[in-house]
């Protein structure tokens, strides 16, 4: 019998198996050689979504800084309550093609939300955000009272 | 054998290449008959950040984060400032020429068409 090529047993070109295997190898290294900020994102598959944060302060003003990838604007919510900032906001995994067969899916899609307490009062009305670069960066300018005052001393 | 969009086995750290600092993002990879999406998370880096690769068979994506820095002092960080680099293996059913990327609020989506050679087609009977 004439063949084009030859023939391949189905089931063995089709299994993946080692594939599965490699990606758990992979994340066990991760376990072990991984600095302890990469481990807690390891854990992020157990316990949902914990986008990184930076709290920054100067004279003037509170700097938070969250990182949050792949988001629109609408979808961040923020609010600040007794002391406390709050972001939160869900994530949408984009319509995929039910016939796309997925590889490695490490992307995290869902709710997360994360508040902080701020160290000092804020008003409240001049708060600004700004989300560029997936980064979302929010200043809160320190309440009147709440920054240092510089007091002469007037020697007679 | 089946081809796919593998990530290289990791060079062990024994290599003096340490000293650069890098994470890795977060991707997910998904096929279609017409070809490979491949979504790679790198906030703070834009599209003057990116530095994609081709060289054989492998594909190196490399983000810059060009993000200033904050004022003030610290009082809690949690951001990494290292730079993100992550290689892959391109299965050859791959058309290289054809490969495009799109960054999106530090999201990069590459698409990485199949040559057409390769997709499956209908031959019509006369």
């Amino acid at each position: 019998m004439n063949s084009l090529i030859r023939w391949n047993r189905p089931d063995l070109s089709t299994w993946t198996g080692f594939g599965r295997l490699t990606d758990l190898r992979d994340e066990i290294d991760r376990l072990f050689e991984a600095p302890l900020a990469e481990l807690s994102r390891t854990s992020q598959l157990l316990s949902g979504w914990t986008p990184a944060l930076d709290v920054y302060e100067d004279h003037d003003n509170l700097y938070v800084r969250v990182e949050l990838p792949g988001m629109k604007k609408e979808e961040i919510e923020l609010s600040l309550h007794d002391g406390s900032l709050s972001i939160s906001g869900e994530r949408k995994s984009e319509e995929k093609s039910q016939q796309a067969e997925v590889y490695r899916a490490e992307r995290f899609f869902g709710r997360f939300q994360r508040t902080v307490t701020l160290p000092t009062p804020v008003a409240a009305d001049k708060v600004k955000a700004q989300y560029k670069d997936g980064i979302l960066t929010v200043t809160l300018p320190k309440a009147e009272e709440a920054k240092p005052k510089h007091i002469d001393v007037n020697v007679s | 054998m089946k081809g796919t969009v593998q990530q290289r086995e990791p060079a062990r750290p024994s290599t003096p290449e340490r000293a650069q600092e890098f994470v890795s993002p977060e991707v997910n990879i998904c096929e279609t008959t017409d070809g490979y999406v491949l979504e790679a998370e790198m906030p703070g880096v834009n599209k003057q950040g990116l530095e994609i690769t081709l060289e054989g068979n492998e594909i190196t994506i490399v983000g810059h984060r060009q993000v200033a820095a904050l004022n003030g002092e610290p009082l809690f960080h949690e951001t990494r400032q290292a730079d993100f680099r992550r290689v892959f293996e391109l299965d050859p059913a791959i058309d290289t020429a054809k490969i495009s990327a799109r960054m999106d609020q530090g999201v990069l989506t590459l698409t990485l068409p199949k040559s057409e050679k390769i997709k499956p087609r209908r031959i019509t009977v006369d």
